[in-house]
Order: C-alpha cells, then structure tokens, then sequence
C-alpha cells in the first residue's frame, strides 16, 4: 500500500516538526514519519514524568489540528525505492510505502560512545542514553551515577538524572578546564543557553566536575559496580557506583541521506546549502543529520527546510540571520569540547569494540581497512550495522563508514515483499 | 490492545511473569522495573542490558507478543503485551 505526499520528513525531532508545520503552513501535504512512539526526537523527549512541554506542545498541538499533516509514529525507513519512495516499517502498521515529491530529512544524531573496558556491563549506558531512558520510566532513584564523555549533553543528563532522584556523584568531562571555562565564558552570547545552564547545573553543588578527565574501565559482577576515572595525565580514581552514563557527543545520522546519493561534509554530516538543499534534486536535510548544533539552530534549520520545499523561499530568507546565529553558537560548542588525545586513545586489545559480533579493538586493528576488518572478523555486521563501533572506528582508524545497503535495521519479511508488490510491474508469474 | 485502564495502569508479562506498569512506560523501562539488568545475552554468552536509550545498538531487543526483535526502549508498555527477553536467569 503506497500514499503519495508533497512532502515527506524522516524525522520529529525539533527540524522534522519545525519542517511539518512550515511546509503545512504553505498548504503541501505532509507526512511526518517517526521511530519512537511519541514525537519529539531526542532533546525532546517525551515520558511518563516528562509531558510535552512549549514549544513541542504547542507545536504538537498545530499539528494535530491540521489536517493535511499525518504523523506516523514507530515508523522506521528500511530502504528508499525507485521513483522517489520509502519502504518503511512501523511496529503497529506493518509494512508500508510512501512516495514524495520533496523529501525532508531530519534525521538527526546519535551518541559518540567510545569503548572502555567493561562497557558492555549492564548499568553502562551512554549519557543521552541514560536520559533517554530515565524518561521512559527507567527508574534511577537513590542510585549512584557517573555521568562522563564530552559536552553540553553532559548537563542535560545530570539534571534529568538529579530529578528523577539519582545521586550523580561525578560529572567527568574530557575537555581542558581551560576550553570549559572560555566556552562557559562565551554564553554570554547567548542569555537563553548561559539561563539553561546554570538551571541544568546548579553551579555542580553537591558533585564532583572533573575537567581533564576520562573513564578507563567499568567493573562489576554482572553488572556495573564501579568506574576508574583517569584524571589528567596519569592519575586514577576509583568511584563506587550503580551506572555509568558515557558519551563523548554526537555523531550525524546521514544511513538514508547516504543511500539516496546524498553528498557528506568533511564531518561526516550530510552536506546542505543555504536553501537547506542537498546534492539530490527534491531533497532537503535539517537539524542535527547536517551538523551538530543543538534545538535552537535544528528549529530555525528545519523552519527552512519546510518554507523552501513548499516554494516560500522569501520567507526562509527572513529565518537566515536566526540561523547564523546559532551556527556560530554550535562552533562554539564544537571548539570547546573538541576531542582531547586521551579521549580519542585506544583501549586495551581484549576490549570489545563491536557489541553486536562480540569482537574485540585487538581483532579489529590488525585490519588495514572496514571492508578486510568486516569480512574476517564480522565487526560491524551485526543488529546495529556498524551505527555504534563505526564511531569508535572512525575516531580509532579514521575509517568512514561504509555505503549503507538496505534493509537499513533488522526488518520484517513481510516489510520487504510489501515493496516487491507496490513495484510490480506487469510481469509473468 | 487497550493502552491503559481506568486507573493510567497496564498490565504486562515479562518472561511468564504479570505484573503492572505505568501508562507509557517504556519496555524497556519496565525491564529495569522487573528487576533482571539485562534484556539479552550476547553472543559470547555476556549479559547485556540498554546502552543507548534510543533505538541504535539494538542491546533492548526482546520477543514483544510474538514479534522477535522488537526494540524495549522505542516500545511503549500496552495492556495484554507479553514480553520474552533472552537474557540470563
């Protein structure tokens, strides 16, 4: 079953929704599609405890008074089809195509999650990770929590992990205490992050901020119990605790922009104009899949996104002076958290490097290349298809991740024969 | 399946135990909850439990209602659901 749509948007997070609404302001028919069961991406995220609140709400509540938006939740593209369509899959609905004239992509970042010894005990998660999980119910009261890795997310996964009734008992950042302090500095230009913040943090009463420092090893028995911190050049700590939330920021999600012969920047992000235009004719990319830059700039990014794929290119103009402003604001974020040489140092050979395969950094370096390193040791071949080790990879060995194929997740049969169908053309059986 | 009682509560089964969930909680939460760490077992025979909260390392992955590979922590807990994971006893 195939519906056709002016616009299609992979992704509802703040762009993808920011996108919908524009778009559907210009009178195109929109459909927003969407892995969680609620809308809101990552930053946010809805749960239990944590209901929309404004902007998403508001948001939210536009677009479902519209009638030409249909968001389509738990929905996951498994590969892009000929003649400009999607085959997707969705937990409630099956298999399912949908075609487009303008294609929106918002897909968003995932976490940069470096292996250490012992990151594959239960209680280690990555620092978004945590807080996404914390909002979906996990319950974290009175528990121990090292929050570690790099950057600003390390202040949101804090502030959710200290509401939900945790004891975050150390916040590890990697950068110099020097590049937090000039980035700290720097928010002055940007009153609404410099308030965010100090709510967030609370100026760190009551834990320890340790600048200049990584995680080295996680241990337990089954589960995480506690973590060795390597402060500065050579001293370690140990911390008793019940998790360890690491990340070491984020990395573009770009497995469909790829697919569909999209160029990449030299980051790795999907590379877009000022129009928010891609390489491929009819198709759009905003928000964090076109570089690392936090709601704001992903807002104003996916507000032109959605104005120009529904030809009001006059009134994204008007959106460029907003954008500017927070791109300067994501380079800032950039420079200051930049990864350090211990941050980005390999880990022990019988570390696991691929969680899917169960292979280690040492089986995995004797390879000059992904593709050697893939065929005899199966390291990126598994359930994730390399979204998770191909960080680690990359930051390692400096290998790029490979041309993605489809199916691009674990999909149904099912799913797959739906495109066979829609595609059929007049053939004999 | 509904998605909720009267009173915002579900009930669910975790590996042929019943028991009840808040409305909109996540599978994955639920687990955690339920008490066991881990969802699955590796193929080195390691416990292993959710890693990145949102749908990429496929560590949640549990048999929700017959359907095999189902992500916990991208499922929302539904009246009736039954879950199975395979991780250590």
């Amino acid at each position: 079953m195939t519906a056709h749509y002016d616009i299609v948007i992979a992704g509802a997070g703040p762009a993808g929704l920011s996108a919908a609404r524009a778009a559907a302001g210009q009178g195109a028919r929109v459909a927003l599609l969407d892995d969680n069961p609620r809308a809101g991406g990552q930053v946010w995220r809805q749960g239990p405890a944590h209901p929309p609140k404004a902007p998403l709400r508001d948001l939210l509540a536009e677009l479902d008074a519209h009638p030409d938006i249909t968001l389509l939740s738990t929905s996951r593209v498994i590969a892009s089809l000929p003649g400009r369509g999607l085959l997707v899959e969705s937990a409630e609905r099956g298999g399912f195509s949908v075609t487009w004239e303008r294609l929106i992509l918002t897909t968003g970042a995932r976490e940069r999650l470096l292996p250490f010894s012992g990151w594959t005990l239960p209680g280690v998660t990555g620092a978004g990770g945590l807080q996404a999980l914390i909002k979906g119910g996990t319950p974290v009261h009175g528990e121990r929590i090292v929050i570690a890795g790099s950057g600003p997310l390390l202040m949101a996964s804090l502030a959710t992990a200290r509401d939900a009734g945790a004891h975050v008992v150390a916040v590890v950042e990697q950068a110099s205490t020097a590049a937090v302090a000039r980035f700290a500095a720097s928010l002055v230009a940007t009153p609404s992050k410099a308030w965010q913040a100090m709510q967030l943090t609370r100026g760190f009463t009551g834990l320890r901020y340790w600048t200049n420092s990584i995680v080295r090893e996680a241990r337990g028995a089954g589960r995480v119990e506690e973590v060795v911190i390597r402060r500065g050049a050579a001293r370690d700590v140990i911390l008793a605790c019940d998790r360890v939330a690491c990340g070491y920021g984020l990395v573009p999600n770009v497995t469909l922009a790829q697919s569909l012969g999209c160029v990449l920047a030299g980051s790795g992000a999907i590379a877009v104009d000022d129009a928010q235009c891609t390489s491929v004719d009819g198709v759009f990319a905003a928000g964090e899949c076109t570089g690392i830059g936090g709601m704001e700039l992903a807002r104003v990014e996916g507000e032109i996104a959605g104005l120009v794929a529904s030809g009001a290119q006059q009134q994204a103009n008007a959106l460029r002076a907003q954008r500017a402003r927070w791109q300067r604001f994501a380079a800032r974020v950039e420079k200051g958290f930049a990864l350090s040489d211990p941050a980005r140092a390999m880990p022990s050979d019988n570390t696991l490097l691929c969680r899917c395969e169960d292979v280690t950094v040492g089986e995995v370096c004797v390879h000059p290349t992904w593709r050697d390193a893939k065929l005899h040791t199966r390291c990126g071949m598994g359930a994730c298809q390399g979204r998770i080790c191909g960080a680690a990879a990359q930051t390692y060995f400096g290998w790029d991740a490979a041309q993605p194929r489809p199916p691009f997740s674990p999909a149904q049969i099912g799913t797959l024969m739906t495109a066979a169908c829609a595609d059929a053309p007049a053939q004999a059986d | 399946m509904r998605s909720a009682g009267t009173s915002g509560r579900v009930r669910i089964t975790i590996d042929g135990e019943t028991m009840e969930m808040a409305a909109g909680t996540t599978v994955a939460a639920a687990l955690a909850i339920a008490g066991g760490p881990a969802t699955r077992t590796s193929v080195s025979g390691q416990p292993r439990a959710p890693l990145c909260g949102m749908g990429v390392c496929q560590e949640c992955r549990v048999t929700i209602d017959g359907r095999a590979h189902a992500l916990a922590c991208q499922t929302l807990c539904r009246d009736g659901q039954i879950i199975q994971t395979t991780g250590p006893r």
